[in-house]
């Protein structure tokens, strides 16, 4: 029982380095990327190839997944997200639908729609018991970076002048720019590091949550929970949430498995019926 | 006294806006010459009839209320999933399953409209996908029931009326499936061109301002909902007939992924948009699967990603070009 509650924290930690970027970007540009996964995907395969075709070790190949994803960030914001912008809702669900679309059927055609595995160093394999409770080294490992990043994160975002900005601009971005605070600049780099994150913990999760083709479909539903239910305005907000879903999955998985799926959809639409605005949302006023 | 005159003129343009366009009058004149133009191609043609449906019933929520969907297929799925199994368990008559579906599915929306009705456009956009994923589990695991993963098997149909086989060919579920789409068309219609059918536009372009001058937002919204619901459904119920055959995939979400880029390459708010959309859409798919039918979907993206991104304006300019050529009937303004 409690195996099963490590392995859904851990799970949920992969979950929260995958969406706080989403979160973020959401709330700065009230833009809706469900290109988020393609970021991920493209984090994953990543690591998969430098480790099967160059052998890089797998701890080298994480900080790559970062930057390959970061810098996809960078390129696809200026050239095909910026017009996006001042578009509605609806258009830019479109879009980026569509750019996930392309990135599915693109991967399926440069690398086949198998799924990839990677062989993870030694010594993260295997588990010890620890007063009963089957602890896997590998999701220690990943429970320890995701937990790493997420109190960086929130440091960085509570406590640096680039966090105070960011915040600034979320609240309100007209005010922010007339207060000098380079908002377009701050949202090119925020959804650079929002897309690396997303590569990491798409290299993370490779071996938790499964890599093939259809990663980004499969898992936009997820991404869009954690951030809806989270709220867009804070970084604990996104992180709780990706807690309870990632908890709610592995649970439901083991315990309940002929509900499938079932059971995380329900709880997102009660849950958005029940507080629209986010679970941990601040009251706007 | 000013509202008597105001209440005349909303009437005329209402009777004015009922009129036949001419150009209305060659698109169905055409589709109905499809049938003897195209005798080899009646299963395609009755797959742009069903699609077109579809696009009409997302159109009525989309174009006219402003609600949007990321879910749509959720009605789809209800209808095939009700006509197919009145037609295994209880009759095999295609016009009580079509009645059935659209019955099913409109109750579902009617059911599922709270949830739409409140939040933004995103929460919206969330529900309706979450909505859609649901029924899509619950029909995968009421396996007894829905056959799952296999799909609905040994569905067989009555002729319609008792005397109109459905054939190999596909001639009777064309006529069956053209003459169900221009039956609910003209309902649709007179239905957005009424009173009600203008307080949805007035809902659609100022939520507060419909509420402010006496129109009952939530009664309106949930009307329309279940109505293309019901909508939704009659395609769903004709899918399962037409091809005696469910599967889960009705559910499935490229099916309202697909059912945007419809309306998006037909344009939303003048019902001719689904229609037009279904046509091309079709014909895109066709052409694109002959040279490379296992990467379709890059095509179908990239296709969304240049529509949004600027080339919608062109399909649309060229539509309103055509319409122009036909010679105004009348003075109208």
């Amino acid at each position: 029982m409690l195996t099963i509650l490590f392995d859904g924290i851990a799970y949920g930690m992969v979950l929260f380095v995958l969406a706080c970027g989403l979160s973020v970007t959401m709330g700065l540009m009230n833009f809706v990327n469900l290109a988020h996964g393609a970021f991920a995907m493209l984090g994953g395969y990543v690591t998969v190839l430098l480790m099967q075709r160059l052998g890089l070790p797998f701890l080298a190949s994480l900080p790559a997944a970062f930057l390959a994803a970061a810098l996809a960030g960078i390129v696809l914001e200026r050239l095909v997200y910026r017009p996006m912008y001042a578009k509605s809702h609806l258009d830019q669900v479109m879009f980026s639908i569509g750019l996930v679309f392309m990135a599915v059927a693109g991967t399926d055609w440069l690398l086949g729609s198998s799924q990839q595995i990677i062989q993870l160093p030694r010594w993260l394999q295997g588990r010890f018991y620890v007063l009963g409770v089957g602890i896997g080294y590998y999701r220690l490992f990943v429970i320890g970076i995701c937990g790493l990043l997420a109190v960086a994160l929130q440091w960085g975002f509570a406590k640096t002048r680039f966090g105070s900005r960011l915040r600034a601009a979320v609240d309100d971005a007209r005010v922010a720019r007339g207060l000098g605070i380079p908002v377009n600049r701050l949202f090119a780099l925020t959804f650079a590091l929002g897309s690396g994150l997303a590569g990491l913990g798409g290299a993370l999760g490779i071996e938790l949550m499964g890599l093939d083709p259809t990663f980004p479909l499969k898992f936009m539903i997820y991404f869009l929970i954690v951030v809806t239910v989270g709220g867009t305005s804070t970084i604990t907000g996104p992180f709780l949430a990706a807690m309870l879903l990632g908890v709610a999955d592995v649970m439901g998985k083991y315990l309940v498995p002929q509900a499938g799926a079932f059971i995380i959809y329900a709880l997102m639409v009660i849950l958005l019926l029940l507080r629209p605005e986010g679970l941990f949302a601040r009251a706007r006023t | 006294m000013s509202g008597t005159v105001l209440e005349q003129h909303v009437r005329q343009s209402l009777r004015r806006a009922r009129r036949w366009h001419p150009a209305e009058l060659a698109f169905w004149l055409l589709a109905a010459a499809s049938f003897a133009l195209f005798p080899t191609r009646f299963l395609i043609l009755n797959e742009i009839a069903i699609l077109a449906l579809f696009a009409l019933s997302l159109d009525l929520i989309l174009g006219y209320a402003g609600i949007v969907s990321l879910g749509h297929a959720a009605f789809l799925g209800m209808g095939a999933y009700s006509a197919g199994l009145l037609a295994k368990y209880v009759t095999a008559d295609p016009l009580a399953g079509l009645a059935f579906g659209m019955a099913t599915s409109a109750l579902l929306g009617l059911l599922t409209s709270p949830l739409v009705l409140r939040g933004t456009d995103l929460t919206r956009l969330m529900i309706t996908l979450g909505v859609a994923l649901i029924l899509y589990e619950v029909a995968n695991s009421l396996a007894w029931l829905t056959g799952g993963a296999d799909g609905l098997q040994g569905i067989t149909m009555a002729p319609i009326f008792g005397t109109f086989d459905f054939d190999i060919f596909g001639r009777t579920a064309y006529l069956y499936s053209l003459l169900v789409l221009f039956i609910l068309f003209l309902i649709a219609r007179r239905i957005v061109n009424s009173p009600f059918g203008l307080s949805l536009r007035g809902i659609r372009d100022n939520q507060l301002r419909a509420a402010a001058s006496g129109v009952p937002v939530p009664w309106r919204l949930a009307a329309i909902y279940a109505l293309s619901a019901a909508y939704a459904g009659a395609a769903g119920a004709l899918l399962a007939q037409t091809t005696q055959f469910v599967s889960l995939d009705v559910f499935d979400f490229h099916r309202s992924a697909d059912l945007m880029l419809v309306l998006i390459i037909g344009g939303a708010g003048y019902l001719y948009g689904g229609l037009i959309g279904a046509i091309a859409f079709k014909f895109l798919q066709d052409a694109i699967a002959t040279f490379t039918p296992q990467y379709w979907m890059f095509w179908i993206g990239l296709f969304l990603v240049l529509f949004v991104l600027g080339g919608r304006e062109l399909i649309h300019g060229a539509i309103k070009a055509l319409v122009a050529r036909f010679p105004e009937r009348g003075a109208s303004s």
